[in-house]
């Protein structure tokens, strides 16, 4: 499922003292099976953006295509399409409900009007994908660790198959190791199904680790676009709009002025340390 | 009486598990026979897992939690005794994850004056002291303004100077930048950074961010209701694995240095700053 939004802007209270843009002209696209993160400030539009992909909120102007139809088109099945892009919301385990965790991700998948058996089917595959362990099936979800909550709510999400996966922020408020463990399953995740992933995220580290592709949203609007290398490259325009590189971009900065004969541009360690290790060796 | 800020011996806290009928089935411990010592004027961080009991911990040192085994001093005042429960919470104050959890009022400066009020300060003196303590955290340009105009790291400082208004000598922030952006937990660190200058402030902060402890005095690190580590930040972050094993992980600069020295560079450990990793590069050239 391709994705291209179309000179998308949004405004809130148009016409009146209050009118303020939380979009403006956004046009990009993304092909089935990339993996995007997404960075930008608060308040610069990324939870806009994303809640335009899977339809929440309707564009004030242009258009949102998926495999080039028109969503906004009279007669556009809305309902398949939010079924087929799912959206994991920032802290989602506040949303778990039901009384065990097995029927917890059943939800979805039963709101999609599936048997009880596929139901369960799809419930258990989910859970598999993210990696928890079956012993708590049964379990309450409101007993686990914060870090298994979080993959219960986004097997919940799994579990009504999407081809598109939408995260806000899915590891805030986890420990180092949750971090890591949830961001890679999705990585995993994203490399078995060629789902394509959308992540947003506050940690640079994080996001120069895992995606293929930054898009940086400021004041409403589209600033950069590219990989992360070409992305960290304008560290100085990121701070500028109170983001930064990942450290270690820092480190080969701060080396190559001081006569280090290396490519600035490694925003990951191990990227870091090859191009290091060029200068000491033979 | 211990004259340390902090001072908690074989600290324990317990509570009951219930089952779904609200039957007792067993007692749990969150902390298990804690030592601990925060000097005056110090900066403390303290780190571990979620779940780990470090939150339990910090709500030890305003009396939310009173210990259900061992004792917890705050200033050599017993957080037990009932007759001193409001000095406790007058000497260390808090500050939580969500700052709109926080913030009441309409208005930055009202909401900064609600704690001296409700301690009975005079009216000219809780002017003073919200202007103070706006100008401490870098918002008092912002005193008019209503809170939800403002960013999250901005709303998190004036939840800072709302604290701060109630001249505490000690301030416990329980993970305060989770969920900010970079800006915003810049603006935080900063903040708390000159809190402790300026007005030697006793300063405890519970963090997921590595980045953030480095400039601390001592470090704590805690795993299933135990101290497990403690040290000076180089000495912590010096054992990349077993901080790893404590699912707690260095900062990138500290893992890229661990990285080069596993590849055969002769780098110092505990290397934490940028400006250190470079130098040394430099030296070995």
């Amino acid at each position: 499922m391709s994705i291209a939004l179309e000179h998308v802007s949004y405004v809130y209270s148009p016409g009146t003292a209050y009118e303020k843009h939380a979009l403006k002209d956004v046009s990009l696209e993304i092909p089935q099976g990339q993996f995007v993160g997404i960075i930008g400030h608060t308040g610069s539009g990324k939870s806009t953006l994303i809640q335009h992909l899977n339809g929440l909120m309707r564009a004030t102007e242009g258009k949102v295509l998926y495999d080039g139809q028109n969503i906004y088109e009279e007669g556009y099945n809305m309902r398949t399409l939010r079924s087929q892009v799912g959206l994991v919301f920032q802290y989602p385990e506040y949303q778990l409900f039901e009384v065990d965790v097995i029927s917890d991700v059943c939800f979805g998948p039963k709101n999609q009007g599936l048997s009880q058996e596929e139901c369960e089917k799809n419930a258990r595959e989910a859970l598999e994908l993210v990696g928890f362990p079956e012993k708590y099936y049964k379990q309450s979800p409101f007993e686990l660790s914060g870090g298994q909550k979080r993959r219960v709510a986004i097997a919940g999400v799994l579990a009504m198959k999407p081809k598109v996966l939408i995260l806000d922020e899915p590891t805030a408020g986890l420990d180092p190791k949750g971090r890591d463990e949830i961001l890679d399953q999705v990585e995993k995740l994203h490399k078995e199904t060629e789902m394509t992933v959308i992540l947003v995220s506050h940690s640079m580290e994080d996001i120069a680790r895992y995606v293929e592709r930054i898009i940086v949203m400021n004041h409403g609007e589209k600033m950069l676009d590219g990989t992360p290398m070409e992305v960290f490259r304008h560290y100085k325009d990121l701070e500028k709009v109170g983001l930064a590189a990942p450290q270690v971009t820092y480190v080969m900065h701060d080396l190559k002025e001081r006569g280090f004969d290396i490519s600035p541009d490694a925003t990951t360690i191990e990227e870091a340390a090859d191009e290091i290790m060029k200068c000491f060796r033979g | 009486m211990p004259k340390e800020m902090i001072h908690a011996e074989k600290l324990i806290y317990e509570y009951d598990k219930r089952d779904e009928e609200g039957n007792i089935i067993g007692a749990e411990r969150a902390i298990d026979g804690v030592d601990i010592d925060v000097p005056q004027g110090s900066f403390v961080a303290i780190l571990g897992h979620n779940g780990s009991g470090k939150s339990t911990l910090a709500k030890h040192m305003n009396a939310i939690l009173v210990p259900t085994g061992g004792t917890m001093w705050v200033d050599g005042r017993d957080t037990k005794d009932p007759a001193e429960l409001w000095n406790v919470r007058q000497t260390a104050g808090m500050v939580f994850q969500n700052p709109d959890n926080q913030i009441i009022g309409t208005v930055v400066e009202e909401d900064v004056g609600f704690g001296p009020e409700n301690l009975g300060v005079p009216t000219d003196e809780i002017w003073q002291r919200v202007e103070e303590s706006l100008k401490a955290v870098g918002m008092l340009e912002r005193r008019k303004d209503s809170p939800n105009k403002l960013s999250g790291g901005q709303k998190q400082r004036v939840a800072i100077a709302g604290v701060l208004a109630m001249e505490p000598k000690c301030i416990v922030l329980d993970e305060p930048t989770a969920m900010l952006d970079p800006n915003g937990r810049k603006e935080v660190i900063r903040a708390v950074e000159e809190l402790r200058k300026k007005k030697h402030v006793t300063v405890i902060l519970i963090t997921h961010y590595m980045e953030e402890v480095i400039d601390a005095d001592q470090v704590f690190v805690m795993d299933d209701g135990h101290i497990v580590m403690h040290g000076t930040p180089r000495e912590i972050f010096s054992q990349v694995d077993e901080l790893k094993a404590y699912r707690m992980d260095v900062p990138q600069v500290t893992m890229l240095a661990e990285e080069l020295r596993n590849r055969g560079l002769d780098l110092p450990r505990g290397i934490l700053r940028r400006e250190e990793l470079v130098e040394a590069l430099c030296r070995l050239r």
